[in-house]
């Protein structure tokens, strides 16, 4: 059950063994193992607060606080980087955009591709012009101002903008309209072809014709992985592993549901005031 | 009117004072989260710096020389500060305060220790110790050097902040410190660096506070740090037009109230903190800093 | 004012506590379950109360301690120096209400400190008032400033964090320049003033009398510890340590955090307006120091030296702390410092110098102040090592 996907290469170009992560007082991952293939796009599911995101944070060293890893390896391209600072995993080749976007509001479009400049490399301004030609025509507006939509594509922009070796992506398609869910996907296809993309997604629609592999996490461990077709053809699965069998409607809406658990753990997880 | 030319001038100068101590507070608590208490500190020993130098060469020579070595001595100081003390706290707020604090209270005693408890008069050369007439009033010259100064500064900080690439870093990390490490930032090059702009503001602070009140002591950095914190409050944590004005307002209304409501410019600053703080909406639930 | 609903507070706070207890484990600060409590009760009071009885017996004692004390325990000089000492463990138990119990960091508590010093003395003389009707006039009023700015200040949070901290700054500044103006000749300025001696008992005054008054010290520390220990161990303490450890899930639990954090404010300041009239009482005068920022600092700083949250903590680091500020004072005009080459005599004839470092080099080596390190001491090693 538990066993890489038949097509995989001999090296993935990320590789999670047993990861452990302690928030606090309460483990959120207790075992999450899998490996993300050099090519095409790998699906990471599972219901509400199973640790999805906890995981992506964890693999990139942003973890809050009062988090740490307590076990396990994270290995980028075949490199140790378990507990490494978040900007030297990045600089490695990696690519991100956050749930919540991250855009910073109060700069320009412009600004916030300038800053995501990585020294030392090409920067595909064409490619990210091509993708979105709206963003070029907004570059010297605050992305404070932008819609969802194009805030999102904003942070997608910034994560291929550089020559990257993955590009991690967490939940691009939450509250979008539908019609912006398809234009993300679009992007995200083209995108998956020049570069590897871990891909933390609810909609299972947007999943099905993304994905070539799936991984499934349960209670902060991996519970499943292989094809992400077959694993989404198997209806009596699907609802099993992701309880979301009854939500077929939502696929089609493309809105994704409100998850209260998972944005109460990532309050919890934010800093207290002091 | 000429009162209330004379009143304006000083009170600008005054804010000018507040705006090169609270600029260099602003940006590093808005970038680190780190309420520096040691700014004061940096301040009197920049002061003390700028004062022997000021003693031994003297004249105007002397006192530009004074600054440039006073500056110099704050950018040091904080350098020093942030890279043995405050970069091991990295995460831990409260306890990068603490030492801070810790600070404040040690450096200014040691000064004293050197210098003495009283304050001392401060060497003002004879081309900056007259009056200019204006509309009537008699400016001391002072205050000009001090208004002429903070606004290069504020010219001089936004350039930093808008055209450079440092700048852009510190503008995003002000808004999400995390989200510029995810984009391969090592964002603790640039807390270095701010420490070290408002370590060097601090410094030139403390000269021209020399300048302004021709004197100076060992808690003078202290009790400036004070106002300084409330214009930081007022203008909004992070924000240097904020800070600006803030500044500005404050610096104004203390002169105006010591003048016409008897000595009483310093309430008059904590009313009108009160008044902003209360006209804010209530805090929100999400806890959330910077 | 701190009251709160008991049925519904002591439920709700009860879910709260188990969970958040980690970031500190203070072991001491109350009875766990309902059945432990009156055993633990009992042996939660017999460690106080042979400290009491210790401290108490003190001005009986004629034991001449060299380098420590100039004089036997019992002279009125040494007696002096110990009544400080246990004021000032009370100022810093009391502010550790707020900053080590609840999270709030304030820098304006020297404004009810010096609020009751002042206070005590002027209704002396300016009202003509007994002492005790004087404090109780001092604490009515400072109680009544502390909910008016509290209340202000408490909305500064509305700014971050640190927005509290700095109004509550901003205020006792603002004090500390009224005092030091010296309006109308009230407070007598720089100089401060001398104890109104007119209105205070005979048993409290002069020299001959000294240990009265260091069995007031003493009764204001038992008070104040009894108060804030019985406070954080009552369901209203256990909401202060929600809010704490993780406010919104107090919000969420249906508590108003504001109400609950005034209530301290006020309650931590009502133990610093009577700790201001012990320390007028003490010291024989009120003077300027005690409302300055620099004095909220030092308690700040004695809390975290001692350890902040726990329940001897603050006290051990106030009295540690003044202690050694008073001694070092002395050994900075000793001929043994004045011997010294000058780089070692600067520091040395300023206390606030190896205070000040002292405080910062703890920062780092003993995060958890003196408390912890007994704690560590008592207990398995590396149970808690954050």
């Amino acid at each position: 059950m538990s066993t890489p996907a038949g097509h995989e290469s001999p090296q993935p170009i990320l590789s999670v063994r047993d990861l452990r992560v302690r928030i606090g007082q309460s483990s959120i991952l207790q075992g999450v193992g899998f490996d993300v293939a050099p090519t095409g796009t790998t699906a990471l599911l599972g219901r509400n607060g199973v640790g999805k995101t906890t995981t992506v944070r964890a693999v990139l060293g942003l973890l809050p606080e009062e988090g740490e890893v307590t076990g396990g390896t994270v290995r980028l391209d075949g490199e140790d980087v378990t507990g490494h600072r978040t900007h030297t995993v990045v600089r490695r080749g990696v690519g991100y955009v956050p749930e919540d976007r991250g855009v910073f509001g109060s700069l320009t479009v412009a600004e916030n591709l300038t800053l995501a400049e990585r020294a030392g490399g090409p920067h595909h301004y064409d490619l990210v012009h091509d993708l979105f030609p709206e963003l070029k025509a907004r570059r010297a507006q605050r992305a404070g101002t932008l819609s969802g939509g194009q805030q999102q594509m904003v942070a997608l922009a910034r994560a291929l903008l550089n020559d990257n070796r993955l590009v991690i992506v967490d939940e691009p398609t939450k509250g979008l309209a539908p019609r912006v869910v398809t234009e993300v996907a679009e992007v995200l296809q083209r995108a998956a072809e020049r570069v590897p993309v871990l891909l933390v997604e609810q909609n299972l629609a947007v999943v099905r014709r993304l994905a070539r592999d799936a991984v499934v996490l349960d209670a902060g461990r991996t519970v499943h992985t292989g094809d992400a077709a077959e694993l989404l053809a198997d209806r009596e699965r699907t609802t099993s592993l992701l309880g979301v069998g009854r939500h077929e409607r939502s696929e089609r809406s493309g809105q994704a549901e409100e998850r209260p658990e998972e944005r109460e753990q990532r309050e919890h997880a934010t800093k207290e005031s002091t | 009117m000429s009162t209330l030319v004379l009143l304006t001038l000083t009170g600008l100068g005054l804010g000018a004072l507040y705006f090169l101590i609270a600029s260099g507070l602003a940006l590093i608590f808005g970038l680190m989260d780190v309420l520096n208490f040691a700014h004061g500190a940096f301040l009197t020993v920049s002061a003390y710096a700028a004062w022997r130098t000021a003693e031994t060469v003297g004249g105007t020579g002397g006192l530009a020389l004074a600054a440039l070595f006073g500056t110099a001595t704050g950018a040091l100081l904080a350098i020093v500060v942030e890279l043995v003390l405050i970069r091991r706290l990295y995460g831990r707020p409260r306890e990068q305060i603490l030492v801070t604090v810790g600070l404040s209270l040690a450096v200014p005693a040691l000064v004293q220790a050197v210098w003495g408890a009283d304050s001392r008069p401060f060497p003002v050369p004879d081309a900056l110790s007259g009056t200019v007439g204006v509309l009537g009033a008699q400016v001391p010259v002072s205050r000009f050097v001090l208004i002429a100064a903070a606004l290069a500064v504020l010219a001089a900080v936004n350039l930093f902040l808008s055209r450079t690439r440092y700048g852009l870093i510190v503008r995003a990390g002000v808004e999400d410190r995390a989200m510029v490490t995810a984009l391969g930032i090592d964002v603790t090059r640039a807390f270095t660096l701010v420490f070290a702009i408002g370590g060097a503001l601090a410094g030139l602070a403390g000269v021209l506070g020399g300048l302004y009140f021709g004197s100076l002591s060992p808690h003078q950095g202290t009790s400036l740090l004070v106002f300084a914190f409330v214009v930081v409050v007022i203008g909004g944590m992070g924000s240097i037009p904020g800070v600006a004005l803030s500044a500005l307002a404050v610096g104004l209304v203390q002169q105006y109230a010591n003048y016409y409501v008897d000595g009483y410019g310093d309430f008059a600053v904590v009313v009108l903190l009160a008044a902003v703080v209360l006209a804010r909406p209530a805090p929100r639930l999400a806890g959330g800093v910077a | 004012m701190t009251a709160s609903p008991a049925s519904p507070a002591s439920s709700a706070a009860r879910a709260t506590a188990p969970p958040s207890s980690g970031e500190r484990p203070a072991p001491t600060t109350g009875p766990t379950g309902p059945a432990a409590r009156p055993a633990r009760r009992w042996r939660g009071l017999a460690a106080p109360a042979a400290v009491l009885a210790v401290l108490a017996l003190l001005p009986y004692s004629a034991l001449e301690i060299p380098v420590l004390l100039d004089g036997p325990v019992n002279s009125p000089g040494s007696l002096q120096l110990l009544a400080l000492c246990l004021v000032f463990g009370g100022f810093a138990l009391g502010y550790d209400l707020m900053f080590g119990r609840t999270g709030l960091l304030s820098f304006g508590h020297a404004l009810y400190v010096a609020g009751g010093a002042y206070g005590t003395q002027l209704a002396m003389t300016e009202l003509g008032l007994g002492l005790f009707p004087a404090i109780g006039l001092a604490l009515a009023g400072g109680t009544a400033a502390a909910v008016l700015l509290g209340a202000v200040s408490l909305r500064g949070l509305a700014l971050g964090g640190i927005g509290f901290a700095m109004v509550t700054l901003a205020f006792a500044q603002a004090g500390s320049i009224w005092v030091q103006r010296n309006p109308g000749g009230l407070t007598g300025g720089e100089e401060g003033l001398p104890l109104h001696t007119g209105g205070v008992p005979d048993a409290l005054v002069g020299v001959q009398n000294t240990a009265n008054v260091y069995w007031l010290a003493l009764a204001y520390l038992a008070l104040t510890a009894a108060v804030v220990w019985t406070a954080v161990s009552l369901p209203v303490g256990r909401v202060w340590q929600g809010i704490r450890d993780n406010e919104q899930r107090v919000s969420v639990l249906g508590y108003d955090p504001f109400r609950h954090k005034l209530g301290v404010f006020v309650l931590a300041s009502a133990l610093g307006v009577l700790g201001g009239a012990m320390h007028l009482l003490v010291t024989a005068g009120a003077t300027p120091r005690s409302s300055t920022p620099e004095f909220t600092l030092t308690l700040l700083v004695m809390v975290v030296l001692g350890g902040s949250g726990t329940r001897w903590g603050p006290l051990i680091g106030g009295v540690l702390f003044t202690f050694l500020d008073q001694r070092l004072a002395v050994l900075a005009s000793s001929d043994l410092v004045h011997g010294l080459p000058g780089i070692l005599r600067a520091p040395l004839s300023e206390p606030m110098v190896v205070l000040g470092t002292l405080f910062v080099i703890a920062v780092y080596a003993a995060p958890g102040g003196i408390a912890s390190i007994r704690r560590s001491l008592t207990w398995r090693r590396g149970e808690e090592t954050r």
